[in-house]
């Protein structure tokens, strides 16, 4: 049987408690919301990209500790990437908290490995990956409020 | 616990309902609790405490078995077959009829219509009574507390009339603001349709009360009992309410059915909501005639076993005698909040002048989805979230909260342990 603390890692509550990145971004190209229907819980992810380079992201919003944790791993996570690697780094990210570490190259995460407890909460792989759908819709162009659902 | 005697009101209940099961003196919830086949098991190997009830409640082994031995005994398609098991299914379905009419104190069974849930038969009353009295200009009348199943059917209706969705609000407390309901009912109000029983906060609405003055104006009331049936009861005939409704699986029946009770005059004049099989007396591509009450209103073949699984729920239930339950729900729900209220960093959300089966709370400043998650890895089952009634969070200012809500099995050690996972709760994220 899982621990609480393998969803709960002092790394996941630090960010939950403490999130980095967090509050309006002055200068923001793109921007998007999250929402999670189920919870009620929003996160809006705003981004500044500048030659195909997002230059800085943060987020703003309510959300349980672990959406709140992953908005703040991720927008540290995404600072100097393009969309393509946001892209696949996710596709990455949401194996790790559906399938579980063993699923995919931990390595390649770096500190978003942190996450890796989620996937023995089904009920929480949402949490996880709203803050990514938000900054994923925003890079797209998006700007409207996007759904976990 | 036990909870000393039932009272005279249960008695006289119970006389008429020809329970399956004498009720004991006292209520032994404990005892009650081995009914309960799945209540037996550990979940994150802990024993299940089970403060989910609000959502849905679960099964005793005599409404289990009612639907199996249903299956393997008796079935076949009601109100079609001339042989012997579409008879005995027909005949077991319109006692289940009869037996929820004699619960719901409905004058005639054939005013109570089965459908799949208390949100159907709220959608079954707009689409018809509703799409037939409201106009444009016209007001239907909610409440701050309802749950989104008696707000969006109406929105709906309002939306397609050009009417107008009025909302009564609630005060701080989490009680509906009655000077505000007396201003709101007017000339143009054609419906006002209120909970029993607030599924987020546990409020038990001044039905009398509420009722009366709507009466007074004419205005026709329905009633959302899918808390309120479980915990409270109803007497349709003395309540001077129009339409009621109720879930099964909230009254530890099966999920699939519900009621709609409504007086017989409305149901006589309202339109066929769906059309099709056993809604009709006769079918030319000219014209149809509709059947007569209940069965204008259930159209297809019905969830049979649900019907009989749900008058099964109802036996055991008035077997144990509701008064008793209600007795002793009232000792442990008063035992949670004393508890919360005494526990650091726990905040009541709805501290309402009468309560019934619900306790919504926040522990600090812990999301409830975390707080959910933790009191389940300590066996705890609980919701967190809106509850389904986004406006009310709304109002209160609130995303969430966790809620934990009791049944007739649930026990003051179930109390013991919400707390110490609630204590969890503060040192995992302190």
């Amino acid at each position: 049987m899982s621990e609480l603390t393998d969803l709960y890692q002092e790394v996941v509550l630090d960010h939950g408690k403490r999130p980095r990145n967090y509050g309006p971004l002055e200068g923001a190209t793109h921007r998007a919301e999250g929402l999670n229907p189920l919870c009620g819980d929003r996160i809006a992810v705003q981004a500044r990209l500048e030659d195909g380079v997002v230059r800085d992201v943060r987020f703003e919003g309510s959300g349980c500790a672990i959406s709140k944790a992953s908005a703040s791993v991720m927008t540290g996570f995404a600072k100097g990437r393009t969309p393509a690697e946001i892209d696949a780094v996710f596709e990455q990210f949401h194996r790790l908290v559906t399938e579980g570490p063993g699923a995919v190259d931990a390595e390649s995460l770096g500190k978003l490995a942190v996450f890796g407890g989620v996937h023995e909460y089904p009920t929480r792989v949402k949490c996880a990956s709203l803050p990514w759908h938000a900054l994923r819709q925003a890079l797209r162009g998006g700007g409207e409020a996007i759904s976990t659902e | 616990m036990s909870v000393s005697g039932t009272s005279a009101a249960g008695e006289k209940r119970l006389s008429g309902a020809a329970p399956a099961r004498r009720p004991a003196p006292a209520f032994d919830a404990a005892r009650a609790r081995e009914d309960f086949p799945i209540l037996r098991q550990r979940v994150h190997g802990r024993p299940l405490v089970y403060l989910d009830n609000a959502a849905t409640t679960q099964k005793p082994r005599a409404v289990i078995d009612a639907i199996s031995r249903y299956y393997e005994e008796d079935n076949a398609n009601v109100h079609r077959g001339v042989h012997l098991l579409s008879e005995r299914a027909t005949r077991r379905h319109d006692e289940a009829r009869k037996r929820v009419a004699r619960f719901i104190g409905a004058p005639d069974p054939r005013e109570v219509i089965f459908v799949r849930g208390t949100t159907e038969a709220v959608n079954l009353v707009a689409q018809t009574f509703g799409r037939t009295r409201v106009g444009a200009g016209d007001e239907v009348l909610v409440t701050e507390l309802e749950h989104h199943s008696n707000i969006v059917p109406w929105q709906m209706l309002c939306q397609e009339k050009g009417a107008r969705l009025r909302v009564v609000p609630v005060t701080d407390t989490g009680d509906l603001d009655l000077d505000a309901l007396e201003a709101l009912l007017g000339p143009r109000t054609r419906l006002l349709a209120v909970t029993q029983v607030s599924n987020a906060l546990g409020t038990v609405n001044p039905l009398p009360e509420i009722i009366a003055r709507a009466k007074a104006r004419g205005v026709p009331v329905l009633v959302d009992g899918a808390q309120g049936a479980p915990h409270l009861g109803f007497d349709a005939a003395a309540s001077g309410a129009d339409f009621y409704a109720f879930s099964g699986h909230k009254l530890y029946g099966p999920t699939g059915v519900g009621v709609l009770w409504g007086r017989r005059e409305h149901l006589e004049a309202m339109p066929p909501w769906q059309g099709g099989g056993d809604m009709i007396l006769s079918v030319t591509f000219e014209k149809t005639i509709y059947n007569a009450l209940p069965h204008k209103f259930e159209a297809g073949t019905p969830d049979i076993a649900g019907a009989i699984g749900l008058a099964a729920a109802i036996d055991y239930v008035d077997g144990l005698g509701l008064e008793a339950i209600a007795a002793h729900e009232r000792e442990l729900l008063a035992l949670a909040v004393d508890a919360l209220e005494a526990e650091e960093g726990v905040r009541l959300v709805g501290t309402p002048r009468e309560r019934a089966g619900v306790v919504s709370f926040l522990v600090g400043d812990v999301h409830p989805h975390d707080v959910g998650t933790v009191l389940d890895r300590h066996g705890v089952a609980v919701r967190a979230g809106h509850h389904c009634a986004q406006p009310l969070m709304q109002r209160l200012g609130l995303a969430a909260t966790a809620r934990a809500s009791f049944g007739l099995y649930n026990t003051p050690e179930d109390v013991d342990a919400l707390v110490r996972g609630i204590r969890a709760v503060r040192e995992m994220f302190a």
